[in-house]
């Protein structure tokens, strides 16, 4: 099997977590991919999911995304924040469904600001559903070598969430 | 083993560029992917044409920019090229993501692809999914990207990755 595309690390939940944490991603892929499969014990459909950078807590992160709940389409935008949020299943979405997540991430060793993309899904046999696709920026110059998948207040990731880090290499 | 997920190609500027051009693309993968990041010179529109064709092109996209959520769709048959970013422009020297999808590329029946624009400015941007039809059954060997105006930047990098299905 070629190296192009290879698994550096992944977590699946075997107890509920408040957070998740890939660190010390090594420097030698040129790509990341991230994805996941989010659900959460927050008390609404769409419970979310929050992701920091190099465990960064100031207002480097901002985005843009549209959206859309299966009844119309929205585009948001918001700047300067302390983490970015997406989309995953919440406690009271149709059980035993998770949401889905793929972020892709190019030059995250370089030294331009790091502008990627997510897509994310949080399924709900009922209303609420989310489909949203989002443009991503970090103003940090610095290489990634850590991501942190976090959650408001004393929220938890449920059993069963799955975390794969993927690394790229374009040559 | 097969390798389903291969570089065929890589291109990072060392100078600026008026366009990135991927030529000889081979048939012997299922798909391709194409992955652009970088910048531009101008504040500018992002596209590509297909084995260095001006027509037929056709797509239909839905883009956010934060205030407005919409879709449209460009048919015309005039088109020169398919346009990643539609609604907002790049920044000048802002950084954006570009993910381009083609589908049986060395097929015989006409070319579809799906693209992803992701540039979002710390207060400004646009993301934007289309899906593009080349309307041509010869197989796709050659992709071109430009900007509408200006330059991609020094240190622009775009990969064309090969997909295999078994």
């Amino acid at each position: 099997m070629a190296t192009t595309y290879t698994l550096i690390n992944s977590n699946t939940l075997s107890s509920s977590a408040a957070s998740v944490t890939f660190s010390s991603i090594p420097a030698t892929y040129d790509d990341l991919v991230l994805q996941a499969s989010i659900r959460n014990n927050r008390s609404s459909v769409m419970g979310g999911c929050r992701v920091r950078f190099n465990n960064l807590s100031t207002s480097i992160y901002s985005y843009t995304y549209v959206d859309s709940d299966g009844s119309s389409a929205t585009s948001t935008r918001s700047s300067a924040t302390t983490e970015f949020e997406f989309v995953g299943n919440g406690n009271t979405s149709t059980a035993d469904t998770f949401g889905s997540l793929e972020l892709y991430l190019p030059n995250y060793t370089g030294s331009a600001k790091k502008c990627f993309s997510t897509f994310a899904v949080s399924e709900n046999n009922a209303t609420n559903a989310n489909i949203r696709a989002e443009a991503d920026l970090m103003d940090i110059t610095s290489a990634i070598n850590q991501i942190t998948f976090l959650l408001p207040g004393a929220s938890t990731y449920s059993i069963g969430s799955s975390f794969w880090l993927y690394g790229i290499k374009n040559s | 083993m097969a390798a389903t997920y291969e570089p065929i190609a890589t291109t990072t500027l060392g100078s600026a560029a008026a366009s990135i051009d991927f030529t000889s693309i081979g048939s012997g993968f299922t798909d391709l992917r194409l992955v652009l990041a970088g910048s531009t010179s101008a504040s500018t529109y992002l596209y590509f044409t297909i084995n260095n064709t001006t027509t037929p092109y056709s797509y239909t996209y839905l883009y956010g920019t934060g205030a407005v959520a919409n879709s449209k769709r460009n048919t015309s048959g005039g088109l020169t090229g398919i346009f990643i970013n539609d609604e907002v422009a790049t920044g000048v020297s802002d950084r954006f993501l570009a993910e381009l999808n083609f589908f049986s590329y060395a097929g015989s029946t006409y070319k579809t692809s799906l693209s992803k624009y992701s540039g979002d400015r710390n207060g400004s941007g646009q993301v934007q999914l289309n899906v593009n039809l080349w309307g041509s059954t010869s197989a796709i060997t050659q992709i071109t990207l430009y900007p509408s105006s200006g330059n991609f930047e020094t240190g622009t990098t775009a990969t064309l990755f090969g997909i295999l299905k078994a």
